[in-house]
C-alpha cells in the first residue's frame, strides 16, 4: 500500500479468536523470522497451533473453512504482547485480515499495525464476548469497522470502538507512512541535535 | 522549582516537532540494529532510495541467529547465513558500524550498547526488539519498535510516538540473601500484570532499586515490556557514573565532567509529580519463579502453583495447566527440570554469570540435565574467562557457550526439544519461546537456574 492510501472503513466477515495476551510468538513462531522479507509471512500466522509436528492441520480457528476470508479479526485482552516483530500484523495482514477488533493491544504491536496501515480498535470486552459467540454461531454475519464514525456496524446494531486519536487520523488522512511525515522535519531535527550535548560528545 | 520526571526532561528535550497526527516527533540519539529485525527496513530504504540521516548514531550487530557452539561460516543453517550475509551487505552499503563475528564488541545487542559506552544517560535510544528497555537501567528512555519504525529512524533518526503517563514503582527496604534484580522484576510484574503498564513508562526507584549495580539494574530494566510498559527507567547515580568510566564511547577528561553534569540534570526532581505510585517491601520478595506461559504467572519460592479460579485470570491460567500438564496447587519446589539456561540480555552479563558460577562451584550437574551457560558477549566471555567461571562451569558439567541469545529465542541450534522443562534466566516463558511447540519454561534468576540445574528439579537457591 502506498502512504497516500486514506483507510476509513474495513467490509467483511469476522475471524474470532478467543483468549488474553495472546503474544507475538504465537502469531508468528520465531523460526519465521529467518527470513529476511515479509513475503511468505501470511503462510504463518498461528502455524505450531495450526499444524502438528507432522504438518497436518488441527482444528483453530484459523484453519475453520467456516471463517475463510474473513476481513476483520475478533481478539481478547493484551494481544500482541511479547516481541516488537513486526512479522506478528504482517503474517495477519498478508493472511487477508484488513482490520482487528479487540478488547486491548499491546503498545508495540499496536506502533506495528499503524506502520502497516492495519486497524486495531478497541471495544469493551462484554460487547467482544457477544460478537464471538455471535460469528461462533454465524460466521456469515457481515462487520464494517468504520474509522470515520468510530464504530464496528453490524445488521441489527452499532458498536462504539476506540483508537488513539493520532492512530485515527492518520489513518484517515493517509498519514500511516511515517517516514514521510516525519523525514519533511528534517531540517528542525538537526537543529533538535545539535542541541542536545551528547550528540557532539559533550566537546563543551 | 521544576517538579519534572526524567521522561519529561528527555520527551521536552528530544522533542522535533507535534505532527499532524498529534503524535510527537521525537529524536532518537542511539539506534541500534541486529540481523533479524533490519533487513526489510533496508529493503524499503533502497527500494525508496533513502539515506541513513544519522549514521554515525547507527550501530549494528548480529546476535539472535549466531550458533553459539561453532561459529565458522558459512552457517551450517542456509537461512541464518543469508540473514548474516544481509546485515553485513547492509551495513557495508549504508556505512554503518558493525560489530560481526570477528570483532571483540559483538554480542546481544542490550549487552554491548551499555557496555562499549554507546548507551548513556539523558539520552533517546531506539532498536527493534522489545527488551530495548533495559537501556533505561542508565537514565535512558529507550523504545522497542518494529521494522518499519526501524525504517523511520534509519531514515530520519526520529520516531512518531505518543507520551506515555509515568509510573514510579518503589521497591522500599532491603532483598533477602539470595533474592536478586530477576526476582524484583518478577514479582513487579506478578503484582501489576503482563498488561498492567499499558501506556505507562515505569520509572523504578526506592532503595533496593538504588543498591542493585548496573547489571541488576539491566535486569530490572530489560523485563518492562514484559509488564505491558513500552519503557522502563532507573535515574542515573554515582553507580551510573562511575560505570560509565572509561568505555569505549564515553568522552574522558573535562568532557566526562560536562556529561555528568548533563546526566545529572536529567534525573527525575525530588518533587517529581508521577501518574501514579507504586510501592512493595523488598524483603516481602522471595526468590521467584514463572511456572506458566507468561511472565506474569509466577511464585515465590515457598508457594504452591495457583488454582485457575484463585487466579486473576482463570482462563489464561487453565491455558497454562493445559500446556505445561503441572497439577494446579502444587508446590513449585521439586518441579523437575531437564535443560538450565543461564544467559540472555535479561541474565547474561558477569555478575549474572558470576552469581550462578558460585552456585555451581564443585558441585556437578544432575546427569539428566543439559546445562547451557552463554555468556551476552565476547568481551563479558572474556571477562568472565579471566575469572576462570568457564572452568568452574565446564567443572560443574555446564557447556561453555559463545555469545549470543542461544535458547532465549532459539532461532539458532540451541533449542528445547519436545516437552522438555528448562529453568531459564531469559524473559519469556511464552509458548513456543524456546524452539519446541510443546516445550515448557520457567522463569529464574541465574542463581536459580544454577540450583535447579544441579538438583534436576527446582529448589531454593538460599538451602544450598
Ligand atoms: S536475548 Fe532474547 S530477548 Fe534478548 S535480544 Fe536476544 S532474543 Fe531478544
Amino acid at each position: 500500500m502506498s502512504s497516500e492510501t486514506h483507510i476509513n472503513k474495513i467490509s467483511g466477515t469476522a475471524l474470532p479468536l478467543r483468549g488474553n495476551d495472546i503474544d507475538t510468538d504465537r502469531i508468528v513462531p520465531a523460526r519465521f523470522l529467518k527470513e529476511v522479507t515479509f513475503s511468505r509471512m501470511g503462510e504463518y500466522p498461528f502455524f505450531d497451533e495450526r499444524f502438528g509436528s507432522d504438518g497436518k492441520p488441527k482444528p483453530h480457528p484459523f484453519n475453520d473453512s467456516r471463517y475463510q476470508g474473513a476481513s476483520v479479526l475478533l481478539v481478547n485482552n493484551n494481544f500482541g504482547c511479547g516481541s516488537s516483530r513486526e512479522h506478528a500484523p504482517q503474517a495477519l495482514n498478508r493472511f487477508g485480515l484488513q482490520a482487528i477488533v479487540g478488547e486491548s493491544f499491546a503498545a508495540i504491536f499496536q506502533g506495528n499495525c499503524l506502520a502497516i496501515g492495519l486497524p486495531a480498535v478497541t471495544i469493551a470486552p462484554e460487547e467482544m464476548a457477544r460478537l464471538q459467540d455471535m460469528v461462533e454461531e454465524d460466521p456469515s454475519v457481515p462487520f464494517t469497522v468504520d474509522l470515520d464514525a468510530m464504530v464496528v456496524r453490524l445488521p441489527d446494531r452499532t458498536i462504539p470502538c476506540q483508537m488513539p486519536d493520532a492512530t485515527r487520523k492518520a489513518l484517515l488522512e493517509g498519514n500511516w507512512d511515517t517516514t514521510t511525515m516525519l523525514a519533511k522535519n528534517l531540517p528542525q531535527v538537526r537543529q533538535v541535535a545539535s542541541r542536545l550535548p551528547y550528540v557532539g560528545n559533550f566537546r563543551g | 522549582m521544576s517538579q519534572q520526571t526524567l521522561y519529561d526532561k528527555i520527551w521536552d528535550s528530544h522533542t522535533v516537532e507535534i505532527l499532524p497526527t498529534g503524535q510527537t516527533q521525537l529524536f532518537i540519539g542511539l539506534h541500534l540494529v541486529h540481523e533479524v529485525t533490519s533487513p526489510q527496513a533496508f529493503d524499503m530504504m533502497r527500494e525508496q532510495g533513502l539515506k541513513i540521516a544519522f549514521p554515525e548514531r547507527t550501530f549494528a550487530t548480529a546476535d539472535h541467529i549466531v550458533p553459539t557452539d561453532m561459529r565458522s561460516r558459512p552457517f551450517l543453517d542456509d537461512q541464518a547465513e543469508e540473514m548474516m550475509q544481509a546485515i553485513e551487505q547492509n551495513a557495508r552499503e549504508f556505512a554503518i558500524d558493525f560489530y560481526g563475528l570477528d570483532s571483540d564488541r559483538q554480542g546481544i545487542v542490550h549487552v554491548i550498547g551499555p557496555q562499549l559506552g554507546l548507551t548513556q544517560p539523558g539520552m533517546t535510544i531506539a532498536c527493534g526488539d522489545s527488551h530495548t528497555s533495559t537501556h533505561g537501567a542508565f537514565g535512558s528512555l529507550a523504545f522497542g519498535i518494529g521494522t518499519t519504525q526501524v525504517r523511520d529512524v534509519l531514515a530520519t533518526q526520529t520516531l512518531a510516538l505518543d507520551r506515555l503517563k509515568v509510573r514510579r514503582i518503589e521497591v522500599n527496604g532491603q532483598l533477602g540473601r539470595g533474592v536478586y534484580a530477576k526476582d524484583v522484576i518478577l514479582a513487579i510484574i506478578r503484582k501489576l500484570g503482563v498488561s498492567g503498564g499499558k501506556g505507562f513508562a515505569y520509572e523504578y526507584a526506592g532503595p533496593v532499586i538504588e543498591g542493585l549495580g548496573m547489571d541488576g539494574r539491566m535486569t530490572v530494566c530489560n523485563m518492562s515490556i514484559e509488564g505491558g510498559a513500552l519503557c522502563g527507567y532507573i535515574n542515573p547515580d554515582q553507580t551510573t557514573f562511575d560505570y560509565m568510566k572509561g568505555r569505549p564511547f564515553v568522552p574522558t577528561g573535562a568532557a566526562f565532567d560536562r556529561a555528568e553534569t548533563y546526566w545529572r540534570s536529567m534525573a527525575s526532581d525530588t518533587n517529581a509529580v508521577f501518574d501514579d505510585v507504586v510501592r512493595m517491601e523488598g524483603a516481602s520478595i522471595e526468590p521467584t519463579v514463572a511456572w506458566g506461559i507468561n511472565p506474569g504467572q509466577s511464585v515465590g519460592i515457598s508457594e504452591r502453583l495457583p488454582l485457575p479460579e484463585e487466579s486473576g485470570d482463570p482462563d489464561t491460567t487453565r491455558k497454562a495447566y493445559q500446556h505445561t500438564g503441572f497439577e494446579p496447587g502444587a508446590p513449585i519446589l521439586g518441579l523437575p527440570i531437564d535443560v538450565a539456561f543461564v544467559g540472555s540480555c535479561t541474565n547474561s552479563r558477569l555478575s549474572d554469570l558470576r552469581a550462578a558460577a558460585e552456585v555451581v562451584k564443585g558441585r556437578h550437574v544432575d546427569p539428566r540435565v543439559r546445562a547451557l551457560a552463554v555468556p551476552g558477549s565476547v568481551q563479558v566471555k572474556i571477562d568472565a574467562e579471566r575469572e576462570g567461571l568457564d572452568r568452574i562451569f565446564e567443572e560443574a558439567g555446564f557447556e561453555w557457550r559463545e555469545a549470543g541469545c542461544s535458547m532465549c529465542l532459539a532461532i539458532n541450534p540451541d533449542q528445547l526439544k519436545g516437552r522438555e522443562v528448562c529453568a531459564s534466566s531469559s524473559n519469556r516463558n511464552f509458548i513456543g519461546r524456546q524452539g519446541s511447540p510443546t516445550g515448557r519454561t520457567m522463569l529464574m534468576s541465574p542463581a536459580m537456574v544454577a540450583a535447579a540445574a544441579l538438583n534436576g528439579k527446582i529448589v531454593d537457591v538460599r538451602n544450598l
